[in-house]
């Protein structure tokens, strides 16, 4: 059991074409992926290595292949336009990995994306992976074992660091949820929290936050009211400066400086366990488990 | 990025919204010529990226311009919060019947668009927010239709009684919220807006501060960023594409995202040291980019050790090993290294490191616990 994506997810890339679409495209064939089509405007009728066949909307590549889930790799102005297209094709899922996307823009966007029913994660994201059955995104696939933790990350290399030591103290994942570190984004840690509490799959959950916002905040009082398996957090920028204060009162006025210790102070009150090094996580789950 | 007050004071002008004159100099005698053109008392501001301008000293009243002469060059080069003053802002000394507070912010948490109004604007208004928290009316604005008519109204009137100010003010929260989407802003704000003796109701002071993802498709804006009111190292990191922020430890930090590279400060700190930097190279990995990496962070005379943390995925750990290399041939880097890296093609840079006598660590905590371990020697 996984959350958002399994083996019944068909891929379609989109910007299969370009740089960064092509490496992972490859990548996430070379694990398993169904990656059943891309989108390239211009180059539809293609086939991508031979194998995967381009179309020149999603649209049609939704009609000729079944695909539903799109992942997007297109530079950041046009990632908008792209996410909009996924959700307006009718695909469940849409990942957006486009770091740089204008937050005016996904402001927009979103409203459009959840009147179709569709979730985005991202923008600004690494994607996720349900180790042994698919990987959207970039999470590199070695590192991850299947398992029964649940990950949800606001970061990328971080992610990485800690499926690593989970992986290699045989603590398999479910899924990992790379969500992205912009201010705007599709889908955030309560989404996750509330499909790992519902997921068969999953035991515990691991919680990796960042300093700034109050995401980690509102997810602590999810976790209290709504979370029965053991979640497991990390706060990483605790040591960061508390920045020059601006001369705006902004944002002091709507709440969103966001500290560690806020956000640590949330998490004891809601009884999450909390790693103070990355390490810690593999510990802090044999405790919780075992409990 | 942060626009100067003159700067904002541009854009606001621009959608209309009424101001008093004002205008930037750089030296006195710019500054008196301003004040003889506005004539009668003027009030000298600093321009630089900080708040408390005012207590720091950085805001003066000149009663003719002989004395706006005088105060320019009092506060031209004086440093307010690290920040070395370049430019002052010379606008009259206005006649002031209420001072109120509007802000634009774009919010997490709602996902859109929030104004935030307050009749009790001025400088005080972060202590109205910490011990009045109801005397700030928040109003969120769907950013597919845009800001209705009637709510300006409505913002307008928790302002004012009078209905010629109430409809002064609905214009300027329209003005103000087109300024804010025009421009890609994450956050513009009036404070305070004021009404005069005369019945008028115009911006005394404004702040923008600009999404850095705009600035891409906005080349007119990114003109506007100020690098002399910048620290110099961040300058070059953001001229090679680096993201990076100078702190006062001594162990210089080279990391590969910017949350690892958080984590990566945490652990510093966690293991007894201090971080003197943080800096992530970003995912695709140039031999270049480790290179700039380096000449920022032994340019700074308070580091004593440098440690590598890298996590391939999208970064080749080949690619940094290259850098490493290539970067201690062109210069001489005089204090120790200390190298995690780990995932893609890792075999391939430990042999590159190996080459010339460098050894890497798999282990995060490892590598962090050495690291503080050489620096504390070398201080």
């Amino acid at each position: 059991m996984s959350i958002f994506i399994d083996r019944g997810t068909r891929l379609v890339v989109q910007g299969i074409t370009g740089r960064e679409g092509s490496f992972h495209t490859r990548q996430m064939l070379e694990y398993g992926t169904a990656v059943v089509a891309g989108v390239t405007p211009g180059k539809g009728g293609q086939r991508f290595d031979d194998k995967v066949p381009i179309f020149n909307t999603v649209a049609q590549a939704v009609a000729d292949t079944g695909a539903n889930a799109s992942v997007i790799y297109v530079p950041p102005a046009m990632a908008a336009g792209a996410v909009l297209e996924a959700a307006d094709a009718g695909l469940a899922l849409v990942v957006c990995i486009t770091e740089g996307v204008p937050v005016l823009d996904m402001a927009r966007t979103l409203p459009f994306v959840r009147s179709r029913g569709a979730r985005l994660i991202g923008p600004n994201c690494p994607g996720l992976i349900t180790p042994g059955e698919s990987k959207v995104g970039i999470i590199p696939g070695n590192i991850c074992a299947p398992g029964r933790v649940g990950l949800v990350s606001r970061s990328g290399t971080l992610t990485y660091e800690v499926v690593n030591h989970l992986t290699r103290n045989g603590i398999g994942q479910s899924t990992c949820v790379g969500i992205g570190g912009d201010p705007i984004i599709g889908t955030d840690f309560i989404d996750c929290l509330r499909a790992f509490q519902a997921d068969a799959g999953t035991d515990a959950i691991v919680m990796l936050g960042e300093i700034g916002g109050t995401d980690e905040q509102r997810a602590a009082s999810f976790v209290r009211e709504h979370v029965t398996k053991p979640v497991i957090g990390f706060i990483a920028g605790q040591t960061a400066p508390k920045g020059r204060r601006m001369g705006h009162a902004g944002a002091i006025i709507s709440g969103s400086s966001g500290t560690a210790e806020e956000k640590l102070a949330a998490f004891t009150a809601a009884r999450i366990a909390v790693m103070r090094r990355p390490i810690d996580v593999v510990e802090l789950l044999r405790v919780a488990v075992s409990n | 990025m942060n626009l100067h007050e003159y700067q904002a004071r541009t854009l606001l002008k621009a959608a209309g919204i009424p101001m008093f004159e004002g205008d930037v100099a750089a030296t006195p005698t710019e500054a008196e010529a301003i004040a003889r053109r506005i004539g009668g008392t003027v009030v000298i501001k600093a321009q630089v990226h900080a708040g408390g301008r005012g207590k720091a000293g950085g805001v003066k009243l000149a009663r003719n311009p002989a004395e706006a002469a005088d105060y320019a060059s009092q506060i031209l080069g004086m440093t307010i919060k690290g920040l070395t003053v370049h430019r002052v802002l010379i606008v009259p000394a206005a006649d002031i019947a209420t001072e109120s507070y509007v802000g634009l912010i774009m919010d997490r948490e709602t996902q859109r668009p929030v104004f935030m109004v307050s009749a009790a604007g001025g400088v005080d208004i972060e202590e109205v927010a910490a011990k009045t928290p109801e005397k700030i009316t928040r109003l969120p604005v769907d950013p597919v239709y845009g800001l209705f008519p009637h709510q300006a109204l409505t913002l307008a009137f928790g302002l004012y009684r009078e209905f010629a100010h109430v409809r002064a003010a609905a214009r300027i929260m329209e003005q103000l919220y087109d300024v804010f989407t025009a421009n890609g802003a994450s956050l513009a704000e009036i404070n305070p807006l004021v009404t005069t003796p005369d019945g008028r109701v115009l911006a005394l002071d404004a702040k923008i501060v600009v999404d850095d993802n705009e600035l891409d498709r906005r080349p007119d804006l990114a003109l506007l960023r100020d690098e002399t009111a910048e620290e110099p190292s961040e300058v070059a990191a953001r001229r090679a594409n680096l993201s990076f922020i100078k702190l006062d430890g001594n162990v210089g930090c080279v990391v590969n995202g910017a949350g690892l590279a958080m984590a990566t400060m945490d652990l510093v700190k966690f293991y007894g040291g201090a971080p003197a930097n943080f800096l992530d190279i970003g995912g695709s990995s140039n031999p270049e980019k480790v290179i700039s990496a380096l000449k920022i962070i032994t340019s700074d005379p308070n580091v004593k050790a440098i440690l590598f943390n890298i996590f391939g995925g999208i970064t080749r750990t080949d690619d940094v090993a290259n850098g490493i290399v290539a970067a201690t041939r062109q210069f001489k880097v005089s204090v120790p290294i200390v190298i995690r890296l780990t995932g893609t093609n890792e075999a391939e840079a430990i042999r590159i490191l190996e080459g010339v006598g460098m050894r890497a660590l798999s282990d995060m905590d490892q590598a962090v616990e050495q690291v503080v371990k050489l620096a504390r020697e070398a201080a």
